[in-house]
């Protein structure tokens, strides 16, 4: 079933930005700032959001597991920190060294998923919960030596937030850098994230590609057609990992710090609001949906800081953003069960 | 099919080998464990109804959880003494959670075979909606009448309310001794009063309806029962007893901790349920009852017990999360394998 046009999110979440821009607009907050950032929030969230794809293609659904991702990335850049690599060449060498964790980590998690076919989401999110605890004992006693990332009592386990001035923070992010009208234009950038879209894109008109949509559509047919279910299944897990993987590095270097322990708790939460804004739903989900879901969720987010600062109470923002996030997964849910529950 | 279920002997041994490094008295832990006895008891058990109906865990028991804070700041907001506010609080929070159960349960029935997600998610919702109200509204919006409540700048509540009049009101009622152990007699009989009430409604006609849906969808539907109805009954019953629950917990603390109270109650309830031997398919008194036991014996003991195997507590306070979520990941696991060989061995009965 292919339905375009603007379901109830996307028509909530347009008039509340239209709203906020209004406000902007009188609270006199520069709207070339608005679009440099929301230009660099787009990507900086967008690696994040594109890791949910290959498991909502493959029928596994929403992959509320994305801490595991999360988790190997942070592996990946606290082992580039650990040696002192700087500037782009350190972003790259912590995506590297991430991708090893986030294939073993991702195969795990795929026989995990495999094991609970029809109830992946609630594993899935809990399976990422108990992860994170988990780590927290690996990272109080991890063996990095490098002194900026342990505590400075003591000398033993990291510390919770991890600042990467002096290494990649916004190596990315200002990677051909032009000022267009007074908008700061990350070209570099929005470039990585074009072909991470792009080679994702290529993925799926590859012959693995069309056998993983395949067994989203259709699992039964998938089989008959001889297609190795649960292989195609742990390979969309094991890529979403590795998207997610690849999407806290480049949200780290742009946020410029890296969050340990408890932080990557509720990742998962925004990023699939996000998806389900773009107009995702269930296995119709395209690319396109990531790139116009992550914008639109991500330039709320944005405009709602300062004008809770200015009109009434800093938590405010932090209100809406949850209330938004989580409006939006519900009505997700209720949207998607009325569907089914009308076709039976 | 009664199948031996090792959970709560592999918690048993962890609180065993916990309290043994913890070098804690056995005096103190069993005070503990008492006092979390009646705090949490009613939670674990608000969510035994869901479970058999077939639901699964209802992780929006801290809807009800919600309900009753609302009811006590009302309470403090109206400086009501004991017994008018103690009216209060339960009036306000039986109605508030009927009526949210209600919802959560035409919610659930359009999210068949999702609900514990949908329940965690309208958990998460209903919290933002809780401290919209409370931290904004509050002053804004809605104006109220006891300023001491309010934080200074005149909009939000504080984060701390004393509820010094309800202090001691209930949980010090028959209270023994022996030796140095404190037993409040009252509160634990309200607690086995709720599961008594809860082991009569699943007896009733309402609870085999109830363990027929649990069993099977269409099952259900071709007996005549109407099962849409039926569940919103067993959601409204669990937000109910939460509610409840809620009430005792914040009552025997004798603080409200406005905005964070309810957190993580449904994680640390479900939890413990499960320690207790229960699944997402099937629960029983029992199981609340021995979870409750062994997983917050483990809760008290395992800080300290990092504290002296490791000198660092906040090992034990990771690894009691990760028994918290670890546990409810490992049922979910567990249990669906269980289903797989249940659906094969019916597939083979109906060939045969």
């Amino acid at each position: 079933m292919k339905r375009v046009g603007v379901q109830i999110p996307q028509f909530f979440i347009i008039f509340f930005l239209i709203l906020m821009m209004f406000l902007a607009f009188r609270l006199e907050i520069p709207l070339n700032w608005i679009i440099s950032d929301a230009l660099v929030r787009l990507v900086m969230n967008g690696v994040l959001v594109l890791s949910l794809v290959p498991m909502l293609r493959a029928g596994i659904g929403i992959n509320f597991g994305l801490p595991v991702g999360v988790i190997a990335g942070l592996l990946g850049l606290c082992m580039s920190v650990n040696m002192s690599i700087k500037g782009l060449l350190g972003l790259s060498a912590g995506i590297l060294f991430s991708i090893p964790f986030a294939v073993a980590l991702g195969y795990g998690y795929a026989g995990i998923l495999n094991r609970v076919k029809g109830k992946e989401e609630i594993t899935a999110t809990f399976v990422g919960f108990s992860f994170i605890p988990l780590m927290n004992f690996f990272w109080s006693t991890a063996p990095f030596t490098n002194p900026a990332m342990l505590w400075p009592i003591g000398g033993k386990g990291m510390r919770p937030v991890i600042g990467l001035k002096s290494y990649f923070a916004k190596a990315l992010n200002q990677l051909w850098m032009v000022e267009i009208a007074g908008v700061r234009v990350p070209i570099g950038l929005l470039l990585f994230f074009g072909i991470l879209c792009l080679l994702l894109f290529l993925f799926f008109r590859t012959n693995f590609g069309r056998a993983l949509k395949a067994v989203g559509e259709n699992e039964q047919f998938a089989g008959l057609a001889g297609i190795n279910i649960s292989r195609v299944r742990a390979w969309a897990v094991i890529l979403s990992t590795v998207i997610g993987a690849i999407g806290i590095c480049v949200y780290a270097q742009s946020y410029g710090f890296i969050e340990l322990y408890d932080a990557p708790l509720m990742m998962a939460f925004p990023a699939a609001s996000a998806i389900l804004v773009g107009g995702s739903m269930g296995r119709h989900t395209h690319i396109i949906h990531v790139v116009i879901g992550t914008f639109l969720f991500q330039t709320t987010y944005l405009i709602s800081g300062p004008i809770a600062n200015e009109l009434m109470i800093p938590e405010v923002a932090e209100i809406f953003r949850l209330m938004i996030t989580n409006g939006i997964i519900l009505y997700a849910l209720l949207y998607e069960g009325g569907k089914s529950h009308a076709a039976v | 099919m009664p199948q031996f279920n090792w959970v709560p002997l592999v918690f048993a041994v962890f609180s065993a080998t916990a309290f043994y490094f913890s070098e804690m008295s056995a005096a103190f832990v069993t005070n503990e464990v008492i006092t979390r006895f009646i705090r949490d008891g009613v939670m674990v058990l608000a969510l035994i109804i869901p479970i058999n109906a077939g639901m699964g865990v209802n992780f929006s028991i801290i809807v009800g959880a919600l309900c009753a804070q609302v009811g006590l700041i009302l309470a403090v907001d109206y400086r009501l003494g004991a017994v008018s506010g103690l009216l209060l609080i339960s009036t306000v929070g039986i109605l508030l959670s009927i009526f949210s159960g209600v919802i959560i349960g035409i919610c659930l029935n359009r999210a068949k075979r999702r609900e514990m997600i949908t329940t965690i998610i309208i958990g998460f919702l209903a919290t933002s909606i809780y401290q919209l109200i409370f931290m904004v509204g509050y002053g804004t919006v809605i104006q109220p009448t006891n300023q001491e409540m309010m934080l200074s700048r005149g909009i939000g509540i504080r984060n701390m309310v004393d509820l010094e009049m309800f202090r001691n009101v209930i949980d010090t009622l028959w209270l023994f001794r022996i030796e140095s152990i404190e037993i409040p007699v009252l509160m634990i009989l309200c607690v086995f009063g709720f599961a008594l009430m809860i082991k009569y409604i699943m007896k009733t006609r309402l609870g085999k309806q109830f363990m027929v849906i649990g069993e099977s969808l269409e099952k259900a539907e071709a007996l005549g029962i109407h099962v849409g109805r039926v569940r919103i009954k067993a959601i409204v019953a669990s937000t109910l007893i939460a509610c409840l629950g809620h009430i005792f917990y914040i009552l025997n603390i004798g603080m409200l901790d406005v905005y964070t109270a309810q957190m993580n109650t449904d994680i640390f309830s479900c939890a413990a349920l499960l320690a207790g031997g229960a699944t997402v398919l099937k629960a029983d008194v029992r199981h609340a009852f021995l979870g409750i036991v062994l997983f917050h014996s483990l809760f008290i003991v395992s800080p300290q017990a990092g504290q002296n195997v490791f000198g660092n507590p906040a090992l034990g306070e990771y690894f009691r999360s990760f028994v918290a979520y670890g546990t409810i990941a490992f049922a979910l696991i567990i249990s669906s394998k269980n289903q797989e060989k249940l659906s094969i061995k019916e597939k083979t009965v109906k060939v045969t």
